[in-house]
C-alpha cells in the first residue's frame, strides 16, 4: 500500500488528523519563535550548510581521523557496511560481555537496522528508554516521528497501554501520574541493565569524541550504569571540530522544539572507569547516496524534525503513512535513495510547497531532491501505466495549440449540459470533495481574437 | 517595450475573466501587451510529475513563441516559477533562455518590480485575505516566508494597497499550502481536500469576505471546496481586482 492510501485513511478521522496537525503546528509556531530571535539564524543555517558539504566531500579523512582520535582516547571502532553488519557486531559485543538486559536511549539508525527484534530473537531484553520510544514499543509499532516518536497518540491510549503493560491505575490518563510510573518501571530497567545503547547526534573528529543530545537525560543514565557502552552512528555524523559542535547544538535544538538546547548535550569522550566505550560505524547505503551529486545534500540532514513539523502533508497523514523508518520530507528522499521501488510514492506525498527547505538547519534542498526523484520514478518505469499514458497524450494536445483549442471547446461546451450523475461519477476524482469550475462559454483565446477585429 | 502574455493553459480554458482582467491591467497602464496565439502549456504538470522528456518539448515550444519579447508577464506565480526556476535543467545553454529566465515575471511582481505604480484607481469595498500560493511565495520571493528570518515584506499587498477602500485579514497560518499541488490534487485526494478545507476556513475565520491570490490554480480548488460546502466566501483573482471588477 502506498503513501495516498494510508493517508487517506489518516485523513478520513477529521478529528484526529486535526488534532495531530495541530500539534505539530504548534511545535512548529515554538520553533519560529526560537528562531526568529536570534539575528544570526540565517547566518547559522548558512555556516551549518557549509560545514556540512565540507564534512561530506573528506567524509573518509574525517572518519579516519576521528578513528584515531577514539582510538587513542580508549574508545572501541567498529566499521558495519550495513544493518546486517551492525546487528551482528552489537549482538556479539552484547554476548562477550554476557549482557543480557540493554537500556537503549533514541536512535534511529538503530530502528533502521531493525536492532530490536534481531536481539529479541537473540534472547537479549531491549528496552527503549526514551519515555515516547519506550510506549511505541510497548504497543510493538515503529515511531511515527524522529524527535516525537509517539506524536500520533493520545494520552487516553497511552494509559490504556500502560495500564496493560505496567499495571497502571485503571482510566487514569494524567500526564504526570504516567510519566512518573514510566520513571519507575525504567529505573528499574537502568539499574539492572547489562548494557546499554545509544545513538549518536555528532561525533567529533578532532576530539575522537560523540555526542548524544537528549531531554530525559536517558542516554546518560544508560550510558553511566552499565559497563559496556555502545554507541551506533551513521557514517554522516562527523563533524570536524569541536568548535563546529556549537553551530549544531544552537540549531538542532531550537529547529526540533523551539528550546535554545536540548536539556541534556553529553559529551563521551572515554569508557566510564572500568567499563567500555564501543562505537560502530554504519554505512547502510549512505556512501551510494553519498556519491550521487542529486541526494547527497540529504546526508547533511541533523535529524531535527522541523521538515515534518512543517510538512502540511506530513500534519495530514501521520508518520506511518510513508511505511518508512524516517517519515516526512527528509525521509521521503532517503527512502527513495535507498529503495526507488518499494518507496515509489513517497516524491509524491508533496506538493512541493518548498516549506520544508526553509525551515531545515542545514539547508538542504529537500523538495527540489522530491522533485529529481520523481524523474528517476518515471525513468525507471514505476510511475503507473494509466498516469504515464495520460501525461504522454496531454504532452502531445500541448504541442498541437489548434486541436487543444478543439479540445477544449467541446469540453467547454459537453460538460455543462451533462446531467451532475455524469460529472460527478467515480471517475471524476475531483469531484469526490470539490466541485468542478463553472466552464464559461468562450476561452480568453477566442475573447482576445474576438476584441481584435 | 514589447509584452508578451503568458496565459497558463487551464486559464485561458476555464478563466477567460481573470485573463481578461489580466491584460486590462496592462493595458490600464499604458503598455503594449500582445497574447501570443500558439501558446499553450508550459509543460509544469509534466514536470513535475517526474515527465521530464515532455516538459523538455514543451519548456523548448515556450522559448521559441516568447523569446522575442522585451517582457513576459503571467498571471500565475507557479507557471512563471516553472519558467524562471525549473527551466534551466531544460534549456540551460539555449540561445534566448538567459534573456527568458531574467524578464519573465508574475503580474504582481511585474507591477512591482519593474512599473511602480503609484495609484491604480480602482475600489474594492471588501475584506479580503491573501492567499500565498507557494511556489509564487517560496520560489519567486513575493512575501517573506514564515519560516525564515527576514525583515517582513509582501509585493502582493503593497501592490493590493493601491487599490481604494480595501481591507485585509489577518490569517492564524499566513502561508500554508492549500493543498491544489498540480496533480496531487488527484493522486493525493484526501490530503488535498484536507488541506483546502483547513486554508478555506482559516479566511472565514478571519472574517474575510474574498480570498484572492496571484494563482488561479489553487483559488480554483479552494473554490470547488466552497462551492461543495456552500460556504459564504467567494475567491477572486488578484487582476480582478486590480482591474476594478467587484
Amino acid at each position: 500500500m502506498g503513501h495516498p492510501k494510508k493517508a487517506s485513511k489518516f485523513v478520513a478521522n477529521s478529528k484526529r488528523m486535526h488534532w495531530h496537525d495541530k500539534a505539530l503546528w504548534f511545535v512548529r509556531e515554538r520553533r519560529d519563535l526560537a528562531t526568529h530571535q536570534l539575528d544570526e539564524w540565517e547566518e547559522l543555517r548558512r555556516v551549518a550548510s557549509e560545514i556540512k558539504t565540507h564534512t561530506m566531500d573528506r567524509l573518509d579523512y574525517y572518519l579516519e581521523e576521528f578513528e584515531k582520535n577514539a582510538t587513542q582516547k580508549g574508545l572501541h571502532i567498529h566499521w558495519a557496511r550495513d544493518a546486517k553488519e551492525h546487528n551482528e557486531i552489537v549482538l556479539n559485543l552484547l554476548l562477550t560481555h554476557g549482557a543480557k538486559r540493554v537500556v537503549k536511549s533514541k536512535s534511529m539508525l538503530t530502528e533502521e537496522c531493525g536492532l530490536n527484534p534481531f536481539l529479541e530473537k537473540n534472547g537479549i531484553e531491549i528496552v527503549d528508554t526514551d519515555l515516547g520510544e519506550r510506549i511505541v514499543q510497548l504497543r510493538k509499532e515503529a515511531p511515527s516521528h524522529i524527535v516525537l516518536p509517539a506524536i500520533h497518540l493520545k494520552k487516553e491510549e497511552v494509559g490504556k497501554t500502560f495500564e496493560e503493560f505496567l499495571n497502571t491505575q485503571k482510566d487514569n490518563c494524567d500526564p504526570t501520574y504516567l510519566t512518573r510510573e514510566a520513571r519507575k518501571h525504567l529505573r528499574e530497567k537502568f539499574l539492572t541493565a547489562d548494557a546499554s545503547i545509544t545513538g549518536v547526534n555528532f561525533a567529533i573528529a578532532q576530539t575522537g569524541g560523540v555526542v548524544v543530545c537528549t531531554n530525559e537525560g536517558n542516554a546518560d543514565l544508560g550510558a553511566s550504569l552499565p559497563k559496556l557502552h555502545i554507541a551506533s552512528m551513521g557514517i554522516e555524523k562527523v563533524i570536524p571540530r569541536l568548535e563546529e559542535l556549537s553551530v549544531f547544538t544552537r540549531l538542532l535544538a531550537r529547529s526540533a522544539t523551539g528550546q535554545p538546547i536540548t536539556t541534556y548535550t553529553s559529551h563521551f569522550h572515554a569508557p566510564i572507569e572500568g567499563g567500555e566505550l564501543h562505537i560502530v560505524i554504519v554505512d547502510n547505503g549512505r556512501s551510494d547516496t553519498l556519491s550521487n551529486s542529486d541526494f547527497k545534500e540529504s546526508l547533511n540532514c541533523i535529524r531535527c524534525g522541523a521538515c515534518l513539523n512543517t510538512c502540511p502533508v506530513y500534519r495530514r497523514s501521520g508518520g506511518h503513512s510513508y511505511g518508512y523508518t524516517i517519515p516526512g520530507p527528509i525521509g521521503s528522499t532517503l527512502g527513495a535513495s535507498r529503495d526507488l521501488q518499494a518507496n515509489r510514492t513517497l516524491p509524491f506525498a508533496c506538493t512541493l510547497c518548498a516549506s520544508c527547505s526553509n525551515v531545515c538547519p542545514s539547508k538542504i534542498k529537500l523538495h527540489n531532491q522530491l522533485y529529481r526523484h520523481r524523474q528517476n520514478v518515471v525513468k525507471a518505469g514505476l510511475l503507473g501505466a494509466k498516469k504515464r499514458a495520460i501525461l504522454k497524450v496531454s504532452s502531445w494536445v500541448m504541442k498541437h495549440p489548434l486541436l487543444l483549442d478543439f479540445v477544449g471547446l467541446v469540453v467547454r461546451k459537453v460538460v455543462p449540459i451533462l446531467p451532475r450523475s455524469i460529472v460527478y461519477s467515480k471517475a471524476n476524482i475531483w469531484g469526490r470533495g470539490r466541485e468542478v469550475p463553472k466552464f464559461p462559454k468562450k476561452s480568453f483565446k477566442e475573447l482576445y481574437k474576438e476584441r481584435k477585429k | 517595450m514589447k509584452i508578451g502574455l503568458f496565459i497558463p493553459c487551464f486559464m485561458n480554458e476555464l478563466y477567460p475573466k481573470a485573463s481578461m482582467a489580466t491584460l486590462k491591467v496592462l493595458e490600464n497602464l499604458g503598455l503594449d501587451v500582445e497574447y501570443p496565439m500558439n501558446q499553450t502549456c508550459c509543460g509544469q504538470p509534466m514536470a513535475n510529475s517526474g515527465c521530464y522528456l515532455e516538459a523538455k518539448e514543451l519548456a523548448k515550444r515556450f522559448l521559441k513563441i516568447f523569446k522575442d519579447y522585451d517582457y513576459i508577464v503571467a498571471p500565475s506565480g507557479s507557471c512563471v516559477a516553472m519558467v524562471r526556476v525549473n527551466y534551466a535543467q531544460f534549456l540551460e545553454g539555449e540561445e534566448g533562455f538567459e534573456h527568458l529566465k531574467n524578464n519573465t515575471y508574475e503580474l504582481v511582481e511585474f507591477l512591482h518590480d519593474v512599473i511602480k505604480p503609484t495609484t491604480m484607481n480602482v475600489s474594492f469595498p471588501y475584506r479580503v485575505g491573501i492567499h500565498n500560493s507557494c511556489h509564487g511565495h517560496r520560489e519567486l520571493g513575493m512575501a517573506s516566508m514564515s519560516e525564515r528570518n527576514f525583515p517582513e515584506f509582501s509585493k502582493i499587498k503593497k501592490i493590493l494597497s493601491l487599490v481604494d477602500d480595501i481591507e485585509f485579514v489577518t490569517l492564524r497560518r499566513n502561508d500554508e499550502c492549500c493543498g491544489f499541488g498540480g496533480i496531487f490534487s488527484v493522486t493525493q485526494e484526501a490530503i488535498s481536500v484536507a488541506m483546502g478545507i483547513d486554508r478555506v476556513n482559516d479566511h472565514l475565520n478571519a472574517k474575510a469576505e474574498v480570498i484572492t491570490g496571484i494563482d488561479m490554480s489553487c483559488l480554483m480548488h479552494m473554490q470547488g471546496i466552497i462551492d461543495r460546502q456552500k460556504l459564504p466566501i467567494k475567491t477572486m483573482h488578484i487582476a480582478q481586482i486590480l482591474a476594478g471588477e467587484l
